[in-house]
């Protein structure tokens, strides 16, 4: 990169007196631009934001898992505290890590928007003249023809064109207008500005792709919940078990969407190995019949750049619970959480806080559900993620849950503080298979009636995505553009023949990009000759000097 | 879906011919390298025109590194052949867990060499130098990753697989041999240095200078556009799947961090101050970030990607 210094204001010639603050404040402002914008700057700047990127690898982050992060805090409790101040379980959302990569994007539109500029006048300009000494190029031949200067000249700006390349023709250090018409001694050309157009292109394009980044992490927003089959919810922050949303999303002004869920399957391997999962599911506004499809891994339901997918799924083991009154509550469930994936064995907590009028004391189930159970030593345990032979081992509470104490509690589990205090005590304990009854010492009965499955589903908004998408590909168009083309300008130059009849033709070019450079030039440089001699009255002399070995790539200053 | 028992086993014994075929070609390039005599030393001007390669080594020499190119391609044959058994015996692409991830990338790295011995002669001369990491690297796979032959679980099944992990593979490849050349080059410029003192070792056997940081520059350029469509193809994946293009898994962290040490190797190749021995001890940090986005996410941390299939 030779020729990227923005246009410097010059500096004063010698100050006869103390320049102004301002002078100076701008002088200061324009060495460090200087020094912000120069190759080396990206460079150290890019190896800081790999930097910046390993411990949000190596520590838990709030972003991926809060669970580890807390686990994090019970195994270090001196560290932990420090590090989170260092914002080190928030890396990625971190000040610091912004600071590195806004840096970055500073200093990358200080060093492209100049070349911008200057390709735009580049693309309009004249080839640069011809250097004086073509023999010093790293790729010069000469050309011998009996044709005349300015006829061997047209021949070559022929040839040249059909290759695509942009000619001018000067005499000597005159620019002339470009076209075949015009004569002269001498001739630039010029192509391959697209490497430079892809240089330009990648560079913005990431850009765009940060802001496309940006705007979905403030417009965006996520909300994950469990619907068991049968269920359904509707997009708002009050129904999601938990959500996440930008800076700039109103919780207000959701899509107006509800799903719901009617039928979900896993499907394993024969080494239980999970093969799917499917959901079949009707969405659509709130009140609406809504249209039926089916959704699973790898295939998410889109719509109006919205998304739903399934994340996960488990069971909700089903009770019927009867009062000595007779009354009856029949299928409640609750979701137990899957705590082995392999064999999909399960927590949970079944919590009835209403039992109706009259009836002081709460109930709950609290237990282990396996969808295929197996005792062992006494133990239920689950040996298959199908659910071939569901069981539950379940404790039933009565007293008081705590739900209303302000508190914010789990579904998925009691409240300990409550069983402490002995407002929540045990009532009894079973092992039921489906249709079996526990039987509580009131004369409640709990009757384990089935299992129902449900899924972990999520819905996802953001609006930059698309806009991401788009500037990936430019940025590989960019990239492929900038790595694989090449920059080529070529010179000649018409002398007199050594012998006196008719003309040498110094040619000499200089290459950026793309591979050997010496092949292609010999390759060039032989056509010409050929036009050459086709042109020419009578046959002339193969062409002298050779291609010499392939040049470095210049080091760019600074 | 089963797997065929007698096909995992047919690809397992191939494993180990690969391995010993590209031990042979270890000792073959070795061979050269001994009993190599090369012509004057040629010297290395700084950043200028390159020296022209040195005239064919003689004859001897040259039936060794050819007979060690030859076992090379054999065994490339085979170590393909590891890889397609496999993908028949468990009627999927053969690229589903860490043990055949490695496999798939060490195979691309010895067919990237095998392209540019034919293409560049002087590379030749490098074969102990790459077939001895291809060696370590796949006797470590074979011992510490190895996987059974299995299916696959849900949230691989996508055809986003085969072009998101085809393109991880071959970048990987090719960055292997990039990062190779590097330390070459690296070690090259060093045995330069001592002068008369390095006569006759291994090292003044390998090719130019500039000829080595050429081919680590040439394959990098290669190796970068391949990853970055790795990446990106990653992210499109990971939308279908997981809910979100971008969510700073280690894995993809590493990726990104690998994609930003490239990044940096391409722009220091280029920089005043930054080009030669800097730029390629870059592109050498930039394969150990790839070995190491392989080995420990896989291994030790826990994230979406961690079905490397190791229990
Ligand atoms: C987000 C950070 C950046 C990335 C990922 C990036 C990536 C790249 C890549 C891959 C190349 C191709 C190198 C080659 O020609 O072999 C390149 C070239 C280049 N980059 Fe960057 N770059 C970044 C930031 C910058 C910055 C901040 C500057 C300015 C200081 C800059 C200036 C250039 C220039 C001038 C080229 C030259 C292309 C040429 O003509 O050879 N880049 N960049």
């Amino acid at each position: 990169m030779t020729t990227t210094a923005p246009p410097r204001p010059a500096a004063a010639p010698q100050p006869p007196a103390r320049p102004s603050l301002g002078a100076r404040a701008w002088g200061l402002w324009l060495r460090w631009w200087r020094r912000l914008t120069a190759m080396r700057t990206a460079i150290i700047l890019l190896f800081l934001l790999a930097l910046a990127a390993i411990p949000g690898s190596l520590l838990p982050q709030r972003s991926l898992n809060q669970n580890a992060v807390r686990q994090y805090f019970a195994d270090h409790p001196t560290l932990a505290p420090v590090l989170d101040r260092l914002y080190a379980f928030d890396v990625f959302s971190s000040p610091w890590f912004a600071a590195v990569y806004l840096l970055l994007f500073v200093s990358l539109i200080g060093c492209v928007v100049p070349r911008l500029g200057e390709h735009v006048r580049a693309l309009r300009a004249a080839p640069p003249p011809a250097p004086r000494r073509l023999q010093r190029l790293p790729d010069s031949a000469e050309l011998a023809t009996p044709l005349p200067g300015p006829a061997a000249l047209d021949v070559v700006e022929e040839e040249l064109r059909v290759r695509r390349f942009r000619v001018v023709r000067r005499s000597g250090a005159e620019p002339t207008p470009p076209g075949p018409a015009a004569s002269g001694d001498e001739l630039s050309a010029e192509k391959g500005f697209w490497k430079e157009t892809g240089n330009l292109l990648f560079h913005l394009s990431l850009v765009a792709l940060l802001l496309g980044l940006a705007g979905g992490k403030l417009w965006g927003y996520e909300g994950s919940i469990l619907v068991t089959e049968g269920q359904g919810f509707c997009n708002s922050f009050q129904q999601y078990d938990t959500h996440s949303s930008g800076a700039l999303v109103d919780g207000s002004d959701l899509t107006p969407l509800c799903i719901d869920l009617e039928d979900f399957r896993a499907e394993y391997e024969e080494d239980l190995t999970a093969a799917s999962y499917t959901a079949d599911i009707r969405y659509g506004g709130p009140g609406e019949e809504g249209e039926a499809t089916t959704i699973g891994v790898n295939d998410p339901l889109r719509v109006d750049g919205d998304r739903v997918y399934v994340t996960g799924h488990g069971y909700a083991p089903r009770f019927t619970v009867t009062l000595p009154d007779g009354t009856a509550f029949t299928d409640v469930s609750a979701p137990f959480l899957p705590s082995d994936q392999t064999t999909m064995s399960s927590e949970g907590a079944l919590k009835l806080p209403d039992l109706g009028a009259g009836v002081e004391d709460q109930l709950a189930l609290e237990g282990f559900f396996a969808p295929t159970g197996l005792m062992q030593g006494g133990v239920l345990t689950s040996i298959d993620p199908r659910p071939l032979n569901p069981e539950v081992a379940i404790l039933a509470y009565q007293g008081y849950l705590g739900l209303d104490s302000g508190l914010p509690q789990s579904v998925y589990s009691l409240d300990r503080s409550q069983i402490e205090r002995g407002r929540l005590s045990e009532v009894g304990r079973a092992n039921l298979a489906v249709g079996e009854t526990l039987t509580l010492p009131d004369g409640t009965a709990v009757t384990f009636t089935g299992v129902d499955q449900f899924a972990a589903l999520q819905f996802s908004h953001d609006p930059g995505q698309v806009w991401v998408l788009g500037a990936a590909i430019a940025l590989l168009v960019g990239l492929l553009a900038l790595l694989l083309l090449r920059r080529e300008r070529f010179f000649a130059r018409v002398g007199p023949a050594p012998d006196g009849g008719g003309t040498v033709l110094s040619v000499g070019s200089l290459t950026r990009g793309g591979g050997e450079s010496a092949t292609s030039f010999a390759e060039l440089t032989g056509r010409l000759q050929a036009a050459l001699d086709e042109r020419a009255p009578t046959p002339s002399a193969p062409p002298s000097g050779g291609a010499a070995p392939e040049p470095e790539v210049p080091p760019r200053d600074r | 879906m089963t797997v065929d028992p007698s096909l995992a086993e047919l690809s397992d014994t191939l494993f180990s011919i690969a391995v010993a075929l590209y031990s042979v070609a270890v000792v073959a390039f070795s061979a050269q390298l001994a009993f190599g005599r090369r012509p004057a030393r040629q010297l290395v001007s700084a950043g200028g025109g390159a020296p022209a390669e040195a005239p064919a080594p003689p004859a001897r020499t040259d039936r060794w590194g050819l007979a060690g190119l030859a076992v090379t391609a054999v065994g490339a044959v085979v170590h393909a052949g590891v890889l397609v058994t496999r993908g028949m015996a468990a009627d999927r692409l053969p690229w589903g867990n860490m043990y055949e991830f490695a496999t798939a990338v060490v195979l691309v790295g010895v067919v990237v060499y095998l392209l540019l011995a034919v293409r560049v002669p002087a590379v030749r001369d490098i074969g102990a130098f790459v077939l001895a990491p291809v060696v370590i690297a796949l006797v470590a796979t074979g011992l510490f990753l190895y996987t059974e032959t299995g299916p696959l679980v849900a949230a691989l099944r996508s055809s986003w697989l085969a072009v998101h992990v085809s393109t991880a593979i071959l970048g990987f490849g090719i960055f292997f041999v990039s990062g190779i050349a590097s330390v070459l080059y690296l070690l090259r410029l060093r045995s330069d240095a001592r002068g008369a003192e390095a006569e006759g070792s291994f090292l003044s056997r390998l090719p130019n200078a500039v000829t080595l940081d050429r081919v680590a520059h040439r394959t990098a350029v290669f190796g970068f556009p391949i990853w970055t469509f790795a990446v990106i193809a990653g992210a499109i994946w990971a939308e279908s799947a997981w809910g979100r293009y971008w969510g700073w898994d280690p894995k993809e962290t590493w990726a990104f961090i690998a994609w930003v040490v490239y990044a940096g190797y391409l722009h220091a190749r280029t920089t005043a101050g930054w080009r030669g021995r800097p730029a390629a001890w870059v592109n050498v940090v930039g394969l150990g970030v790839m070995v190491f986005n392989l080995l420990y996410v896989n291994m030790v941390s826990t994230g979406l990607h961690s079905y490397g299939g190791l229990d």
